[in-house]
């Protein structure tokens, strides 16, 4: 019993990893970049988040969604001002200079957390309605329900939205081939936006799943879950999308697991092991693959 | 229907094309021939706008083409067949289509022209729903050309449709850039492929190192000794 309760624990812990890969891995498929400022909008979000559930004095419904709203709104847009300010002018620029940049981001947005808000924790009011459900003698909070929930149902509209429409197909065209995508009409500028759009509203999800469990934002709070985001995107194969899904709940399980059977320390360090065992076996990623060319 | 003037194209310190000026008319096939690395896809990406020309001034259809990038080219009506097809792989047959007509709002229209794009190549209708990754060289060059039609383009950019292709498809897919030319679309053709090239088409241009060093009707071409030696094996 011990066990589902504990896979559980990792099913939700991973669903949350996998919203925040999803944004890695759909900017570097479309932008060819990794956008390690990707975390730090989850930390952003997280004090968005605490700021307007404190002005609320709406009625219950509306002190849920107000907050919500406001945060999913700021993200995206962060998101997608940080790729016209700061990326976009180097579209053409060498990659290393991209992700300079891009770690530059991070810490830009990590500094005005701490000019703000100074370097002490901030306690951020869970969202989420309080409710639990007993199944035996397994035991279900809020969250966990709500993180399943809303991370089965962002990942299903996602995959119809990516496969089915044709800005989703353009999407994809983009990835594959900017050039070509440009000959059939295709905005590579609005395309990326999108992307880094999308992503960052991910991230705001994960942001508001991930605050209301643990509670507290503190300037360097996106860095740990960016990091393990990051590390399952790679694992699943950084540019597929079931990839970064697949990778976040694999690390979810396996973080939850290790520090329940193994030990809390070296959760981590297993963690980065799988990673490195994975690689080695099949360098790009469980579903991540090398492009057919035929010439 | 397009006119380019005294473009120049750099590519960092190489000088790739050195102020070449041409036209092509409404209804015309013109064919751009030259040896490897003589600057024929370059001229045709600095036209629809997938690189920038250091100078030069191009016109479609009386519209100033210079600063417009590709995806805007592209909705004036000027379709591209790039080099090398360049077809979405991971995408299915369907769905390259469907990427063609993205610049087509009207599905009536988009409907007309798959049904016309399976009608020139019925080999693409038994792979709808295959990758275009999985593809054989052949079709994929089908698929790039059914492709670009998609947008019903009034005039569509070809470079080097027959590379790498069995005779008999190189004769198919000359017949249908026929077809198209027939039914009122203007043709710029690039070819290694020379002396095809040169017998479907009204006039011809000969690039040679970023240089237009020669041009008239593609017949007198055809008869041109130096043309022949160079181009058309002897
Ligand atoms: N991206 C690039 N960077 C640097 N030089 C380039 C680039 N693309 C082309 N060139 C150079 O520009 C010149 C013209 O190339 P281009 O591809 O236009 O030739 P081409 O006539 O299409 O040749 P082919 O028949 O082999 O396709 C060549 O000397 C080539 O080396
Ligand atoms: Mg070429």
């Amino acid at each position: 019993m011990d066990f589902i309760q504990q896979f559980i624990n990792g099913l939700s812990l991973g669903s949350i990893y996998a919203l925040i890969a999803l944004g890695y891995t759909m900017v570097y498929g479309i932008a060819k970049m990794l956008n390690f400022a990707h975390g730090d909008v989850i930390m952003v979000g997280a004090y968005v988040l605490s700021l307007a559930a404190v002005k609320a004095g709406l009625s219950p419904v509306m002190s849920i969604i107000f907050p919500v709203v406001i945060c999913m709104l700021s993200c995206t847009v962060l998101g997608v001002t940080i790729e016209k300010i700061a990326y976009r002018p180097l579209r053409n620029a060498s990659p290393l200079a991209v992700l300079i940049t891009a770690i530059g981001v991070s810490y830009f947005l990590q500094s005005v957390a701490l000019l703000i808000f100074g370097s002490n924790q901030r306690k951020v009011e869970s969202v989420i309605p309080e409710f639990s459900l007993s199944l035996g003698e397994i035991h279900l909070s809020g969250e966990a329900i709500t993180t399943l929930g809303v991370t089965v149902l962002i990942m299903i509209c996602l995959a119809l939205f990516i496969n089915f429409t044709r800005v989703g197909k353009a999407m994809r065209a983009v990835s594959e081939d900017k050039g070509a995508a440009q000959l059939m009409g295709v905005n590579v500028n609005t395309t990326i936006s999108l992307t880094f759009a999308i992503g960052s509203f991910l991230a705001a999800i994960a942001s508001i799943l991930f605050v209301s469990s643990y509670g507290f934002v503190g300037p360097y709070s996106g860095a740990m879950p960016g990091i393990k985001a990051f590390v399952a995107a790679v694992l699943g194969g950084i540019g597929s999308i079931p990839g970064a899904m697949l990778g976040g709940i694999i690390l979810g399980i396996i973080e939850s697991m290790s520090k329940a059977y193994i030990s809390t320390e070296l959760a981590d360090a297993i963690v980065f092991s799988v990673l490195i065992i994975v690689l080695l076996v099949k360098p790009t990623g469980i579903l991540g693959r090398k492009r057919i060319t035929k010439v | 229907m397009l006119k380019v003037n005294d473009l120049n194209v750099y590519y960092g310190m190489i000088h790739a094309i050195k102020g070449i000026s041409f036209n092509v008319e409404e209804g015309e096939i013109v064919s751009l021939i030259g040896a490897n690395g003589a600057g024929k896809t370059t001229t045709l990406h600095a036209v629809s706008g997938l690189i920038k020309a250091a100078s030069g001034n191009s016109e479609f259809m009386g519209r100033n083409i210079n600063n417009m990038t590709a995806d805007k080219i592209v909705r004036l009506g000027l379709g591209h067949v790039p080099e090398g097809r360049r077809v979405f792989q991971e995408l299915t047959v369907d769905e390259n289509l469907d990427m063609g007509a993205y610049a087509v709002k009207d599905k009536a229209v988009i409907k007309r022209e798959y049904e016309r794009v399976m009608e020139l190549f019925p080999r693409l209708k038994e792979r709808r729903k295959q990758l275009a990754g999985t593809l054989s060289g052949g079709e994929q060059q089908m698929l790039a050309i059914g492709r670009a039609l998609m947008s019903h383009p009034k005039m569509l950019l070809l470079d080097e449709p027959s590379m790498g292709l069995a005779p008999i498809i190189v004769m198919d897919i000359f017949d249908i850039i026929q077809t198209c030319n027939k039914e009122g679309m203007t043709i710029l053709l690039v070819e290694q492929n020379a002396k095809m090239a040169l017998s479907i088409s009204d006039r011809a241009y000969v690039l040679e190192t970023g240089n237009i060093v020669m041009e008239g009707k593609a017949s007198d071409l055809l008869n041109d000794d130096k043309v022949k030696k160079a181009y058309l094996g002897g």
